[in-house]
C-alpha cells in the first residue's frame, strides 16, 4: 500500500515533467536539433552549471561555517545569530535581488546573481547541518580525541562525517534551487535557463524553443542528482538508538571570539540588511499613499489560504514517499525518491504553464481553481516534505511499531498512537518549509492562480513590473514577515536557538 | 497462563533455512529460555511466534488455538503475545504510566492495573516519568511492566539484558523472574548468555543452525548436555580423548584419561573412541600431590572471590581448568599439585572422520 501511494504521489508530482517531454517529442526531431544546437544553448548551460556550482560551494561554506559556530562554539550573543542566519529564508530571492539592485548601481550579471542566492540560500545548508551537529554523538569525537587527533583532525575526521548527509542534503537543495531560480537571475539579468525559457514563453512567444531550453534543464538537475548520489556511500545512516541522549559540548573561540562574530556579522548585514535598508525607505514611500491597506489585506488572506492548500496537498504526497525510503531504503525507493526531485528543479514557469495545458485538456474541473496551484506547488516542493518526512521517520523505529501491535493494536491504532506523534514534529517543520516557499513562490502562483486572485508575490510583481517600488514594498515588507514565522518554528526545531540546557 | 507449542518450524530466507523444523513446547505459567549462538535462528523463532515474520511450514499453537500455520497467519495484535525487545523501546513520547497502560483497555487502567503492573517489577510511584529520565535498567523494568500489564498469553524477552551492566544484569533478572512468577505469565527468554538461562528459565531450549538440539530442565541440560557442543556451550567443559574397551560392562565404568580414573555413567556399549566430559568444579587439586592423583603444574590461577579458576598443565601438555571454591590462597605458577576427578562424567562417541 506504502509503495502503490508512493508511486502515485510521484506520478502526480511528474506530471508537468511528462507534459514537457510529451510537448517536446511533438516538436519533432529536427526542430529540436535546431534549437539545441547552437551556441546559445552551450553558454547558458556553462552559465547555469557554473553559477550552480559556485552558490553550492558559497552555501557550503558559509551554512557549515555558521553552524558550527552557532551550535558547537561558546560564541557570544548566539541566539540573535541564530535567528540572523536563518532569516534569509524568509526573503524571496526577487526580493532581495531587487533590493540590492535598488541599492548598488551596476549591480547585474553573473556575480551579482551568485552574490544574491547564496545569501539568500545559504540557511537550506545551514539548518539540516545545525540540526545534525546538535545531534551528533559527541562520544565518537572523543574516541578521536583520546585517540591522539588534535581538534581540526577530529573536525574533518570524525565530525564532518557525522553530519555528512545533512551537508548533502543541504548542498543538493541549493543546487537544485539555483537552477530553478527565476526572480533573482532575471531582475540581475544573468543569463541562465530559467530566464531565456521565460523570456521564449513570455516575450517571444516561442513555446518549442522554451520547451527544448526546459528538457535541457532537466537533464542538468539529472546531473546534479547523479553527482550527488555518486558522492552518497553506502549505509550512511547515523541513526542512534541508545535511551541517553548528550548534547555534544561547546568550543572555547578563545581570541576567535571576535572576528567570528565580526564574520557572522558582515554574512548578516549583506544578507539581511542590504534588504531591509532598501525596504524601509521604499516603504516609507509606499504605505503614505491612500487606499493600500486593504488592498494589501486581501493579498495576504489569498496568500495565506493558496499556500495553506498547496502545503496541504504536498504533505499528502509526500508522506508515502519519505515513510518509504526511511523505512524501505532500496534502489525503487531511492529511484522514486529521486523521481521527486525531477519536477523541483524545473522552473515555475514551466510547471505552471504545463499544468495550465493539464487543465485544460485533462482536469477541466480543475482549471482556474486553487488545487490545480496547489498541484503545481506539490509537483515544485515534494522534495523538501519528503526529505522532512524521512528524516521524522527515523525518529519512529520499527520495533516502537511492533511493540505496539505485540501490545494489541492494531496498525491504525499504532500509526495514531506511536508513529504519527513521534514524527509529527519532523513533519511539521517540514510542513512549515513548504509553506514559507508556497508563499515566496512567484511564477507558477502568476500563471495559475484563479482569475482576479492576487497573491502579495504577484502584486509585488506586478508593481515592480511598471517600476512602482514603492507601491511594492508593503506587499514585499508583509511578505517577509509572514515568512518569518515559519522560518522561527524551523529555527526552533533545529535547536539552535535553545538556552545551553536542552533536552 | 497459557501453553504454547511449536510443531516443525521452518522459515526460509531464499534458500537459507533460518528455522529448519523447530519443535518446542512451552508449558502455562513457566519460563523456557531459548539459547543458542548469534545467528542460530532464535530472534527468528522469537519473531515468528510474535507474528512479525511468517512461517514456511508447521504450526504455532497457542492454548489449541492455531495462530500461525500453512493456511492461517493470525497478525500480531491478535496473538496476545507481547515482546519485550533488547533496548526496551519504550515510546520516548509517552510517560511510563502511559507506556505500561498502552496495551489496557480503559475499563482496566481505571482499575489500576497500570500500578500493580508497575510495582511487580519494583517501579511503584514512578508512573509520571519520563523514560529519558530513568537509567536503562529501569526503563528495562518498565518494558516488562509494560509486556505484563495486560496479562497476555506469552511473553517474549529479546535479550532484554544483554545491555545492561552485569551487576544490574542479575537483579533485574531476577526481578523479571519473580514478576513472571507473581503474574503466573508463560515467558520465552532469548538469550546467548549461558549463565543467564540456567539461572532464570524453568526450562532450556538449546537451538543451533535452527534446530532445537535439546530440551530439558536447566539441571538436566547442564549434567546431561546431548553432545560435546551443548556441553561446551552450556556451562565450561573439560573434555578428554578416552578409549572404550570390552571389559567395560559396568556402570557407572571406569575409564582411564588424562585425568586419571573417571566413572562415567551410560557409557555406550561397543569400542572405540569416546569424549568424555568433566566439568570444572569436579576436579580436585591438592598440594602437595596426593598418593593416587595425577601429577600437574600450576599455569595460571584467575581469582573471583568466591571460587577460583585455576589452570594446570598434565604430564601429557593438556591444559584443564578446575574451580576450586572458596580458596585459601592463589597457587603460585609452576607449583607441583595432583588432580583427581570426583564424581561421574559423561562420554560420547567420537563421530566417525567420514561424516
Amino acid at each position: 500500500m506504502l509503495l502503490t501511494s508512493s508511486v502515485v504521489a510521484v506520478a502526480v508530482a511528474l506530471i508537468p515533467l511528462v507534459y514537457l517531454a510529451v510537448r517536446t517529442a511533438e516538436a519533432g526531431g529536427v526542430r529540436i536539433a535546431e534549437e539545441l544546437l547552437t551556441g546559445r544553448v552551450a553558454a547558458l548551460a556553462a552559465g547555469t552549471l557554473a553559477l550552480a556550482a559556485v552558490v553550492t560551494a558559497g552555501c557550503l561554506v558559509l551554512g557549515v561555517g555558521s553552524a558550527f559556530l552557532l551550535v558547537r562554539t561558546d560564541l557570544p550573543a548566539r541566539r540573535v545569530f541564530a535567528v540572523l542566519a536563518v532569516l534569509p529564508l524568509a526573503v524571496p530571492t526577487y526580493i532581495a535581488g531587487f533590493a540590492w539592485v535598488s541599492t548598488v548601481d551596476g549591480f547585474e550579471g553573473f556575480w551579482a546573481a551568485a552574490l544574491v542566492l547564496t545569501l539568500c540560500s545559504y540557511p537550506y545548508v545551514l539548518l539540516p547541518v545545525a540540526a545534525a551537529l546538535a545531534g551528533a554523538d559527541p562520544a565518537q569525537e572523543e574516541v578521536s580525541r583520546s585517540l591522539g587527533h588534535g581538534g581540526w583532525r577530529t573536525f574533518t575526521q570524525v565530525t564532518l562525517r557525522q553530519i555528512r548527509p545533512a551537508i548533502a542534503g543541504g548542498g543538493l537543495l541549493v543546487a537544485l534551487y539555483v537552477l530553478s531560480d527565476f526572480g533573482a537571475v532575471s531582475i540581475v539579468r544573468a543569463d541562465t535557463f530559467t530566464r531565456a525559457i521565460f523570456l521564449a514563453f513570455d516575450l517571444g512567444f516561442d513555446r518549442t524553443g522554451a520547451l527544448v531550453l526546459s528538457t535541457v534543464l532537466v537533464a542538468l538537475t539529472v546531473l546534479v542528482l547523479a553527482g550527488e548520489g555518486a558522492t552518497r556511500r553506502r549505509g550512511a545512516r547515523y541513526a542512534r538508538l541508545n535511551g541517553t541522549r548528550r548534547p555534544p559540548g561547546r568550543a572555547g573561540l578563545g581570541r576567535a571570539r571576535w572576528p567570528a562574530v565580526a564574520a557572522l556579522l558582515a554574512v548578516a548585514v549583506s544578507a539581511l540588511g542590504v534588504t531591509a535598508f532598501s525596504l524601509a525607505r521604499r516603504m516609507a514611500e509606499g504605505v503614505s499613499r491612500p487606499g493600500t491597506w486593504p488592498e494589501v489585506m486581501v493579498a495576504a488572506g489569498n496568500s495565506l489560504w493558496l499556500s495553506l492548500a498547496g502545503t496541504a496537498l504536498t504533505m499528502l504526497l509526500a508522506l508515502p514517499l519519505g515513510v518509504l525510503s526511511a523505512r524501505v531504503p532500496g534502489r525503487l525507493s531511492a529511484t522514486l525518491e529521486r523521481l521527486g526531485y525531477l519536477s523541483h528543479s524545473l522552473p515555475g514557469v514551466v510547471i505552471g504553464l504545463s499544468l495550465v495545458f493539464f487543465g485544460i485538456n485533462v482536469a477541466y474541473p480543475l482549471y482556474q481553481t486553487t488545487w490545480l496551484l496547489a498541484l503545481a506547488y506539490a509537483a515544485l516542493f515534494l522534495p523538501l516534505a519528503v526529505t522532512a518526512v524521512a528524516t521524522a521517520t527515523a525518529q519512529a523505529p520499527p520495533v516502537l511499531e511492533e511493540v505496539a501491535r505485540s501490545l494489541g493494536r492494531g496498525p491504525l491504532a499504532v500509526l495514531g498512537t506511536v508513529t504519527l506523534p513521534l514524527t509529527l514534529p519532523g513533519i511539521g517543520a517540514g510542513a512549515a518549509l513548504v509553506f514559507l516557499t508556497c508563499m515566496k513562490e512567484l511564477p507558477a502562483t502568476l500563471l495559475l492562480r484563479p482569475t482576479g486572485v492576487d497573491t502579495l508575490a504577484t502584486e509585488l510583481w506586478t508593481n515592480t513590473a511598471v517600476a512602482a517600488y514603492a507601491g511594492a514594498a508593503p506587499y514585499a515588507v508583509l511578505l517577509v514577515v509572514l515568512s518569518s514565522v515559519p522560518t522561527w518554528l524551523l529555527a526552533a526545531r533545529t535547536g539552535i536557538l535553545s538556552k545551553e540546557v536542552q533536552r | 497462563m497459557s501453553r504454547l507449542e511449536l510443531r516443525g518450524i521452518v522459515r526460509r530466507y531464499g534458500t537459507v533455512a533460518a528455522l529448519d523444523g523447530v519443535d518446542l513446547t512451552v508449558p502455562s505459567g513457566t519460563l523456557t529460555a531459548v539459547l543458542g549462538p548469534s545467528g542460530c535462528g532464535k530472534t527468528t523463532l522469537l519473531r515468528c511466534v510474535a507474528g512479525f515474520e511468517r512461517i514456511d511450514a508447521g504450526e504455532i499453537v497457542v492454548d489449541g488455538q492455531v495462530v500461525a500455520g500453512p493456511t492461517a497467519h493470525t497478525p500480531p495484535q491478535r496473538r496476545q503475545i507481547v515482546i519485550v525487545p533488547q533496548e526496551g523501546a519504550l515510546f520516548p513520547h509517552l510517560s511510563v504510566r502511559d507506556n505500561v497502560g498502552y496495551g489496557l483497555s480503559r475499563a482496566e487502567r481505571r482499575r489500576g492495573r497500570i500500578d500493580e503492573a508497575l510495582s511487580l517489577v519494583g517501579l511503584a510511584g514512578y508512573g509520571e516519568r519520563m523514560p529519558h529520565q530513568m537509567s536503562g535498567g529501569q526503563q528495562q523494568r518498565v518494558a516488562v511492566a509494560r509486556a505484563l500489564a495486560p496479562r497476555p498469553s506469552l511473553i517474549l524477552l529479546d535479550e532484554p539484558f544483554s545491555a545492561l551492566d552485569a551487576g544490574l544484569r542479575a537483579e533485574l533478572r531476577h526481578d523479571v523472574r519473580s514478576a513472571l512468577r507473581a503474574d503466573r505469565a508463560t515467558g520465552i527468554l532469548v538469550t546467548h548468555d549461558q549463565g543467564e538461562a540456567l539461572s532464570t528459565a524453568d526450562q532450556i531450549a538449546v537451538m543451533r543452525e535452527g534446530v532445537i538440539v535439546q530440551h530439558g530442565s536447566p539441571t538436566s541440560v547442564y549434567r546431561w548436555p546431548a553432545d560435546a557442543w551443548v556441553a561446551t556451550f552450556v556451562g565450561d567443559a573439560i573434555l578428554l580423548p578416552a578409549q572404550a574397551e570390552p571389559g567395560h560392562r559396568d556402570d557407572p565404568a571406569v575409564l582411564s584419561t588424562a585425568l586419571g580414573p573417571v566413572a562415567v555413567a551410560g557409557l555406550p556399549s561397543g569400542h572405540g573412541a569416546l569424549t568424555v566430559l568433566v566439568r570444572p568444579e569436579q576436579v580436585r587439586i591438592t598440594a602437595p600431590p596426593a598418593p593416587q592423583a595425577v601429577i600437574a603444574t600450576v599455569t595460571g590461577d584467575d581469582f573471583h572471590g568466591h571460587d577460583a579458576l585455576v589452570t594446570v598443565r598434565l604430564r601429557d601438555g593438556t591444559h584443564v581448568t578446575a574451580r576450586i571454591p572458596a580458596p585459601a590462597d592463589p597457587m603460585a605458577t609452576g607449583t607441583r599439585v595432583g588432580v583427581q576427578v570426583e564424581g561421574t562424567g559423561l562420554a560420547w562417541r567420537v563421530p566417525e572422520p567420514a561424516e
